[in-house]
């Protein structure tokens, strides 16, 4: 089973489709980079994908559930973090630690010891008592990161994750992603950072609604003659 | 006449936090001068007391040749600010906020037409839409466009391209190219490192300190380590074997590359290669490389940590 399948999977607002019959499969443990431009109909896939918001039609199953019926178990099945919302900044970080276990359905006990094993694995055990305001953005994304993947997801979802960070915390952020599909979390993230763009293992980029590319880095540059992703970025994006 | 940005030893602190400290440089006339950070570093706090919205603890500042405090009304009327968070009205249309902006200055869109339009043409498909419906990158340029419509002597843009997608990026750049040529000073902040390349000089900054401000050439040249791009079919195990390397210095993805600088520079190479042989990476290659801004952003990064 793929983690992630759609089939002709749309969205209309009134006239206008914001996400038009894209149909892709994403593998167990990949990293899946999702591009496009601001506008392309990024934001509407992935809200449909989590199981946020109803599709118009087409199919979609994410970690095994249909989208439409079981949208509940997708929720329950699958991580998801964002640069703008994550965690609760006047709660201390092993509070957002309790709170996020108790809403992904943990036990007690179970937090007692996933808040054990991701404190000592961040290095944060002394910082188990601060606000999470109180701590350096790059500790905040790692925090993050590891409460969305805390209830041991199949897959997580990242929303431009890296978004105004700096570049050693970046890439350190990446060391995590990278961890994480190597052990078999699949990992399906958007970036407006095209380097980035070259860390996963497939990439779509997404034009109009529609999805217009789709493969691994390097065959994306030999298909459009590019340089770098960068390149094919411009090329795909501008030449509508 | 005095530059239009003249910035002295600025210091400002929030609680117990140094937002700033030993603030100095000057952004002189048709200059297009770079902040260049991550969140936090402290660039909008020095865009709300240029922009006479914040006092600063100690030191001066002047924009054209007006002062900050004493001053502030009368540099309230003669610059452009686009702050960080998108603040124009969203329930407005692209018409009326530019309408708007223009009233507040005492103007017409009409008087500086002329100036606005490249950018205007750009969104004007779009005039009847409020501005909350609009996707990031029409946002920045109706932003940008509002920021324009007194025919402002400086142009300070926080963050302007923040979560706005490449290709828009691109345009918002040209934009501000064209703009400079017209004589306009410009502050830009930005955390992506690949637009600091098309300023004129750019300032970095962390922990509310500057770093470096120079040309951004200069900064490049300032690199003095050999430093390698490597690259192999198994990226992560490469990372984690190269970090694992005694003389490894620093070790970062770059896109379709790692970047290596070692402790002894060229010396052990060899001693490098001997190290990988047995690991056996497939598709391996290592080829001396020039660094870009963010490896020296990187490098200065780390050595005032």
């Amino acid at each position: 089973m793929q983690p992630i399948v759609t089939n002709a999977l749309t969205k209309k607002f009134g006239d206008f489709t914001a996400t038009n019959a894209i149909t892709f499969e994403v593998k167990q443990g990949e990293i899946f980079g999702f591009l496009g431009a601001n506008g392309a109909g990024k934001t509407t896939a992935m809200r449909m994908l989590c199981g946020l918001l109803r599709p118009t039609s087409g199919e979609a199953r994410v970690a095994g559930y249909d989208v439409y019926t079981q949208a509940d178990k997708v929720k329950r099945n699958i991580g998801y973090m964002s640069q703008r919302f994550s965690l609760y900044e006047d709660l201390k970080v092993k509070e957002n630690i309790r709170f996020y276990g108790g809403i992904y359905g943990l036990g007690n006990e179970a937090i007692r010891e996933k808040t054990r094993q991701l404190l000592q694995k961040l290095e944060m055990e002394a910082e188990a008592d601060l606000l999470v305001s109180a701590l350096p953005l790059g500790w905040k994304q790692k925090l993050a990161f590891s409460v969305a993947i805390l209830h041991d997801p199949s897959i997580v979802f990242l929303d431009e994750p890296t978004g105004g960070v700096d570049p050693i915390t970046r890439r350190q952020f990446w060391d995590l992603i990278y961890e994480a599909a190597s052990r078999g979390v699949t990992v399906f993230v958007t970036t407006h950072y095209m380097d980035e763009a070259e860390y996963c293992d497939r990439v779509s980029i997404m034009v109009d609604g529609r999805i217009q590319a789709l493969d691994t880095p390097r065959q994306l540059k030999a298909q459009f003659g590019a340089d770098s992703m960068d390149d094919v970025f411009l090329k795909l994006a501008r030449g509508k | 006449m005095p530059a239009p940005i003249i910035v002295q030893d600025i210091h400002k602190k929030f609680g117990t936090v140094q937002a700033l400290q030993n603030i100095s440089f000057t952004v002189n006339e048709g200059e297009l001068f770079g902040l260049i950070g991550p969140d936090g570093a402290g660039k909008s706090t020095l865009f709300r007391i240029l922009t006479t919205l914040l006092l600063a603890d100690k030191g001066q500042a002047s924009v054209t040749g007006l002062d900050v405090v004493k001053d502030y009304k009368a540099i309230r009327r003669v610059v452009g600010y686009m702050p960080g968070r998108f603040s124009l009205y969203q329930d407005l249309t692209v018409a009326e906020n530019l309408h708007f902006f223009a009233t507040i200055f005492n103007t017409t869109v009409e008087a500086n037409y002329e100036l606005i339009e490249e950018i205007y043409v750009q969104i004007e498909p779009f005039k009847k839409r409020p501005a909350g419906k609009l996707s990031g990158g029409m946002k920045q340029k109706l932003a940008l466009c509002c920021a324009l419509v007194h025919k402002p002597a400086v142009l300070f843009l926080d963050e302007p391209t923040t979560g706005v997608d490449p290709v828009s990026r691109k345009e918002f750049w040209e934009m501000l190219q064209r703009l400079r040529k017209k004589g306009i000073a410009i502050l830009v902040s930005t955390p992506y490192m690949d637009e600091a390349m098309l300023c004129d000089r750019v300032a970095l900054i962390q922990n509310g300190e500057l770093l470096n401000i120079n040309p951004p050439q200069a900064i490049i040249r300032q690199f003095s380590k050999p430093l390698w791009a490597v690259r192999a079919k198994e990226m992560y195990r490469l990372i984690q074997d190269l970090r694992a390397f005694e003389d490894t210095d620093s070790c970062y993805a770059f896109g379709e590359h790692l970047h290596l600088t070692l402790k002894h520079g060229r010396e052990r190479v060899d001693q490098l290669q001997a190290y990988l042989q047995p690991k056996q990476h497939e598709q391996f290659s290592m080829e001396p490389i020039e660094a870009g801004i963010e490896d020296c952003f990187m490098e200065l990064m780390k050595s005032h940590r």
